[in-house]
């Protein structure tokens, strides 16, 4: 760019977005008084536009989340959702993620993949190698031996083979897994016998359970896995998530693979990309019900749940508990708590935030009850 | 007493503690030693719980310690000694926790005195770097370890496991622990280990927390109330206070005569009984006391607690005067920051008005007028604040009183500054300032333009009407919350008051391509609309619509933006609006540019004019719309939908195409064949599926009724403008009403393995499932009119859900976000400054000032050319 000594003069005044959106829009061959012309014309556009110190932000952003909230809906009905995956939307999404609930109704996962597969190269393969197996999934029944006090288990060749997994391996699995028995190849079938003497017949009911629930292979957590395509490639689209587990897998593309689990990517990424996701799945779910709220307002949200180093939820238990006022914590929810507490620790309450004056009858500290008048007096003597 | 004034204070901070019996015996005026309130005159009697030392209740009697009269003295504690200590329920917890980790005999804490002062600087550093909260999880942490110590490392003490037998009784080991021997434990606790429990010694011992004196509330907190039979009804506080003292009273009696000690414990339960649900009237396994009627009694945590506490509906919320609420109606014909207020409210609303040499005549003139007469005045307020009623009797008399410096309470009138709102006040738009304009009627009328914020209509809505009494209050009113000063809302940067149903259209059909009337037609509709601008209209026998709507756009006004047709048509010429100096050259205006929440176009002009001309273009765009209308009808009809003969056979056959389409899903789903979708069970698959095939159907036969219907019919004029109504709703009305959802599916059973009776058992078919395959004009079968009715019952009870989810979701972000403000460096900070955002925003921008939440740059860089 030619100008680019005067951009820089406007770097400290203005934002960098606002310096690239005039870069945009001007034309090339603009001369440097009409550049300077139209970035003092930003600059003031800026400057006035710039929010009022004591504007009360706080409450607009909830009001900004709150008011649309009542329009939203509950259970959204998918007339062309067949080949997506099922998720929660709406209002009781939107309370999910405020609430900072650690298990979520529905959790998904987005793989993206490296470049021959995400062409679609063996995406079969890839499939087998992130769904969760259990051995249930892989034995057509289990016979129980009361006899000789064993269980047989029928392998479903068909299903070995999708998920290319072999018997040995199963019996591997199995032996490290299930400790009290012993499990041996007979054939198609395997055989599952206690480890010393003979096993009671609840023992082994209790066994044929909790078998169809051993994990076999593929990444534990990935419970349905599908393939759709986004604009020119592949993508799997995975119900349940498990972060750590599919990075480590060759065929996945770590840059952009995600999760809408908040907490596991707070605790493999930290609390700045956990404010993000916060962001954007908050403004998924505002978009996606068709209401237009600014992204600010989600951000200031996202950065109050975030601000004390942990994703906190906005409930008694998370940011209002990290309240300093006494007052305000008592008149959100379980005032005699927080009244009791107060009393023993022997707190004060300085007043400094906006409820405490309301009910006090004084005027609040934000917008226009914050500048005080400062006035001279005459000095005494 | 009357000439003194009080003088205000801020309070600048509140402190918390504990009372110690001596503080409480020393603040009471008075001991309280008979149940008994009042004596056969009804005065009330001394020691008794209605004493006239601890305020007055009743007119004319004086209170016997600071000799006010009633609703002058605040009122003052008594106290009453208690035959025995009782625990103090709320404390009850803290005290598990002294009791478990002290030594038995000496008091002392169960950790070793070298490490007291490590584990005190450890809980200071919490404190100091993580918050208080958790600090007291830290306690608790550290109180469950030291349950398992059994033996004192200061006097080798051998300690017994002590449990809470609840609601209030101790147990050590088998033992029962009286509340005697418990405050002797706690008395034994040094103030230097009471940190460790996050007790300040300073301002609570844990022996406090037994009490041997209890506080009697003043009688003014507990007032009784006469009954229309001039009975006396009291206070449940009062009642319980009543219990407590008889309980006492008797166990006093049984002590001092020596009874056995049995009676003697069931009385002490009985009155700890009394005394724990005097404070807390729902604990846990203990049945609450009840009135006679069997209903609980509301003792001092119920008051104080919940939605209906103390807290919540009197100090949070308050209740004023000056207020008016009835039915609203709406007026097109009055401007946007207006509001109509029927005489009968204006006579009542008052404004303080200070007489002043300058106004004098002009206030005499309210209070000759009276209070019966409009615009007169209510009351009348001397300087030593003595108000008087103005009634046609004492006019004359007040009249001559009148002198500079008073008061008087003038009717309100055109002009005055009043408040407007709407329940429930979901966002600042909801109240809003809006001039008085007094007008006849009976209900308060609005701009139908200001709808949008308020969310209001008129099927019998109500809201009410504030009048600010001060100056203060009126210039703040006035500068912060004035409707222009909302019109661009902070959720999204964009106008929320704007046009809405009939303007929209009105001015649809005005702007439409090829749109004409003669210039006489044109200067009749400009006039009744208030607009007198004609001369802006060309000197010509026919003018175009668009000439027409140029009349209200001023003259150096440029834009140039998209209308609806843009998307599905952009080379028609009205897809482009273009508006080059004040004149509309291309383009048709629509729910796109005029609507509230869309387009530029009320964006710019309130950029570039101000807020307060938009409020004038509001009105003109309104009256403009609504005029166009008049004089040219606008009526919807039953032959707007009609199709022609080809279109409904050609969705006769797409019906039938998609009745087999579902047929055969249904057959290969029965042999098995269905193709399953991953992570679907069969009959999941094949839902979905049919529901993809239903729906296909309706939004075709949605494009075959749109692409059809004569576009110039009133109907598809609401439905192409925006204004109403959208092409699913043609389709509706004409074809096809579609599938019915329940719960997010198709509708399943209502009897065994069908809907309805009428269809056959394990029916799959789109009829049996609530597929509705015919539209609203030909009627329905009583079939699916009921699965109509059905969805119609699942959509209220969605509402009813969600309304108080969303609502309870809205209270806990405006709790946790309520003190979050922009500081002077335009970081954003909570109360306590801790920093939240170090810009706000990320560029410190406030929506409202946006264009949509940008700065609309590429128009800066245009302007300059």
């Amino acid at each position: 760019m030619v100008h680019e000594k005067i951009f820089k003069e406007y770097e400290e005044k203005i934002p960098e977005s606002l310096i690239s959106e005039v870069k945009k829009h001007v034309p090339e061959k603009i001369t440097e008084a009409k550049l300077k012309k139209v970035l003092d014309e930003v600059e003031k556009e800026y400057r006035y536009s710039l929010a009022a110190p004591g504007e009360c932000v706080g409450v607009i952003s909830a009001e900004s989340i709150g008011e649309p909230g009542t329009q939203m809906t509950l259970n959204t009905f998918h007339f062309a959702g067949v080949s997506e995956m099922n998720v929660t939307t709406g209002l009781p999404r939107l309370i999910e993620i405020l609430d900072g609930r650690k298990t979520l109704s529905s959790e998904i996962m987005r793989i993206h993949l490296k470049k021959p597969y995400s062409g679609g190269k063996d995406l079969d393969k890839v499939v087998a190698r992130l769904k969760e197996i259990t051995l249930g999934d892989l034995i057509e029944e289990i016979d129980t031996d009361l006899v000789n006090s064993k269980l047989v288990l029928k392998l479903d060749k068909n299903q070995l083979k999708k998920y290319n997994v072999n018997s040995q391996k199963v019996i591997n699995v199995l032996n490290k897994s299930v400790k009290a028995f012993k499990f041996e190849l007979q054939g198609n079938s395997i055989e599952v016998l206690a480890a010393e003497g003979d096993a009671d017949i609840v023992q082994l009911y209790k066994l044929k359970e909790k078998l169809k629930d051993v994990y076999v292979h593929g990444v534990k957590g990935i419970k349905q896995v599908l393939v759709v395509k986004r604009e020119d490639e592949h993508v799997v689209l995975c119900a349940g998530s498990n972060l750590k587990d599919v990075m480590k897998l060759d065929f996945v593309d770590p840059t952009r693979t995600m999760t809408n689990d908040i907490f596991e990517i707070e605790k493999h990424y930290g609390i700045e990309a956990a404010r993000e996701l916060i962001v954007r799945e908050l403004m998924e779910v505002i978009d996606g019900q068709g209401l237009n709220v600014n992204v600010r307002h989600i951000m200031l949200v996202a950065d109050t749940m975030c601000m004390n180093g942990k994703v906190l939820g906005i409930n008694r238990y998370g940011i209002v508990k990290e309240k300093s006022s006494i007052l305000a914590r008592a008149s959100f929810e379980t005032p005699i708590k927080h009244l009791v507490s107060a009393g023993l620790m022997g707190e004060s309450d300085a007043l400094s935030s906006v409820i405490e004056n309301v009910m006090l009858n004084q005027p609040v500290p934000v917008g226009t009850g914050l500048p005080g008048l400062v006035i001279k007096t005459a000095k005494k003597k | 007493m009357n000439n003194e004034r009080p003088i205000y204070k801020y309070i600048d901070s509140i402190e918390f503690g504990l009372e110690s019996p001596k503080m409480l015996k020393s603040i009471a005026k008075a001991k309280i030693v008979t149940p008994e309130l009042y004596d056969k005159e009804g005065y009330p009697v001394d020691g008794g719980l209605m004493d006239v030392r601890l305020g007055v209740i009743d007119p004319g009697l004086r209170c016997k310690t600071d000799g006010q009269k009633l609703k002058e003295s605040l009122g003052h504690f008594g106290y009453m000694e208690l035959a025995r200590p009782i625990i103090h329920i709320s404390f009850i917890d803290v005290i598990l926790g002294v009791l478990r980790s002290t030594c038995r005999t000496c008091g002392r804490i169960l950790i070793p005195d070298d490490k007291v002062d490590s584990i005190n600087a450890e809980l200071d550093k919490i404190s100091l770097d993580q918050g208080l909260s958790e600090r007291t999880d830290k306690i608790k942490k550290i109180i469950a370890n030291l349950r398992t110590i059994n033996k004192c490392p200061h006097c080798s003490e051998k300690q017994k496991k002590i449990s809470l037998d609840k609601p209030s009784t101790f147990m050590e080991e088998d033992r029962r622990l009286s509340p005697i021997e418990v405050r002797a434990r706690l008395e034994r606790v040094p103030d230097e280990d009471l940190s460790i429990f996050g007790i300040n010694h300073l301002v609570a011992r844990p022996e406090w927390m037994v009490l041997t004196v209890l506080p009697i509330p003043p009688v003014t907190v507990r007032p009784s109330i006469t009954l229309e039979s001039g009975e006396r009804s009291e206070d449940d506080l009062t009642h319980k206070l009543g219990d407590i003292v008889r309980i006492n009273q008797r166990l006093f009696e049984n002590i001092n005569a020596g009874a056995p000690e049995i009676i003697i414990e069931d009385l002490w339960d009985l009155l700890q009984y009394h005394v724990t649900t005097f404070f807390d009237n729902e604990v846990a396994q203990l049945p609450p006391a009840r009135h006679r009627s069997g209903q609980p009694l509301k003792t001092l945590v119920s008051r104080i607690k919940s939605k209906e506490g103390r807290i919540r509906t009197n100090l949070i919320g308050k209740r004023t005067n000056f207020s008016a609420r009835t039915v609203i109606s709406p007026d097109p014909k009055i401007d946007v920051n207006e509001v109509g207020v029927p005489e009968g409210i204006a006579m009542k609303l008052t404004v303080p008005e200070r007489v002043t040499e300058w106004n004098m005549d002009y206030l005499k003139e309210f209070v000759k007028k009276g209070n019966k007469e409009y615009p007169g005045a209510n009351y009348i307020e001397r300087p030593d604040g003595k108000r008087k009623r103005i009634t046609d009797e004492v006019k004359e008399q007040l009249l001559e009183e009148i002198q500079p410096g008073f008061i008087i309470e003038r009717h309100l009138m055109d002009g005055d500054i009043s408040l407007f709102n709407r329940q429930p006040s979901l966002h600042r738009m909801s109240m809003m300032c809006h001039r008085v304009k007094v007008l006849p009627g009976m209900t308060l009328r609005l701009n139908p333009a200001v709808c949008e914020p308020y969310n209001a209509d008129f099927d019998g809505d109500e809201m009410n009407l504030h009048i600010p009494q001060t100056e203060e209050a009126r210039a703040e009113s006035e500068i912060l919350m004035e409707v222009q000063t909302q019109i661009i809302s902070p959720r999204y940067g964009l106008s929320t008051i704007a046009c809405i149903q009939d303007s929209i259209s009105g001015n649809y059909i005005l702007t439409r391509e090829g749109f004409e009337m003669s210039r006489n037609e044109a200067i009749d509709i400009l006039a009744s609309a208030g607009i007198t601008n004609f001369a802006k209209l060309p000197k010509k026998e026919r003018v175009t619509g668009k000439e027409v709507f140029s009349c209200v756009l001023p003259d150096d006004f440029n834009f140039e933006g998209k209308s609806r047709l843009h998307k599905s048509n952009p080379k028609d010429p009205d897809s482009i609006v273009k508006i080059v100096n004040g004149k509309l050259i291309t383009g048709v205006l629509d729910k796109a540019n005029l609507g509230g929440g869309s387009g530029l176009l009320l964006r710019n002009l309130h950029k570039k004019y101000g807020r307060d001309k938009i409020i004038l273009f509001l009105r003109d765009l309104n009256g403009l719309g609504a005029e166009v209308l008049m004089k040219y009808g606008f009526t919807s009809k039953l032959s707007d939908i009609d199709l022609t003969l080809e279109a409904s056979k050609k969705i006769e056959d797409m019906k039938l195409e998609t009745e087999k389409d579902v047929e055969k899903l249904i057959t290969q789903y029965r042999e098995g064949k269905l193709e399953q979708l991953p992570g679907r069970s069969m009959l999941e698959s094949l839902e979905g599926k049919i529901l993809e095939r239903l729906n296909r159907l309706r939004n075709s036969a949605g494009e075959l009724v749109e692409a059809e219907a004569k576009g110039d019919t009133t109907t598809m004029a609401m439905v192409k403008s925006g204004a109403r109504g959208n092409t699913i709703n043609l389709a509706q009305m004409s074809t096809i009403v579609g599938q019915q959802a329940l719960r997010g599916g198709r509708i399943g059973k209502g009897y065994r393995d069908r809907s309805l009776s009428c269809f056959k058992k394990g029916d799959l078919g789109s009829n049996a499932r609530g597929f509705i395959g015919r539209g609203f004009k030909s009627g329905l079968r009583p079939d699916e009119m009921f699965f109509m009715a059905m969805t119609g019952r699942d959509s209220l009870m969605d509402t009813a859900l969600r309304t108080p989810k969303s609502g309870y979701l809205y209270r806990r972000l405006a709790n946790a976000m309520q003190d979050l403000k922009v500081e002077y460096d335009f970081s954003v900070r909570d109360a306590s400054k801790k920093i939240v955002q170090f810009m706000y925003g990320e560029d410190g921008l406030d929506v409202s000032k946006t264009e949509g939440g940008v700065i609309n740059v590429k128009s800066i860089v245009e302007s300059i050319k």
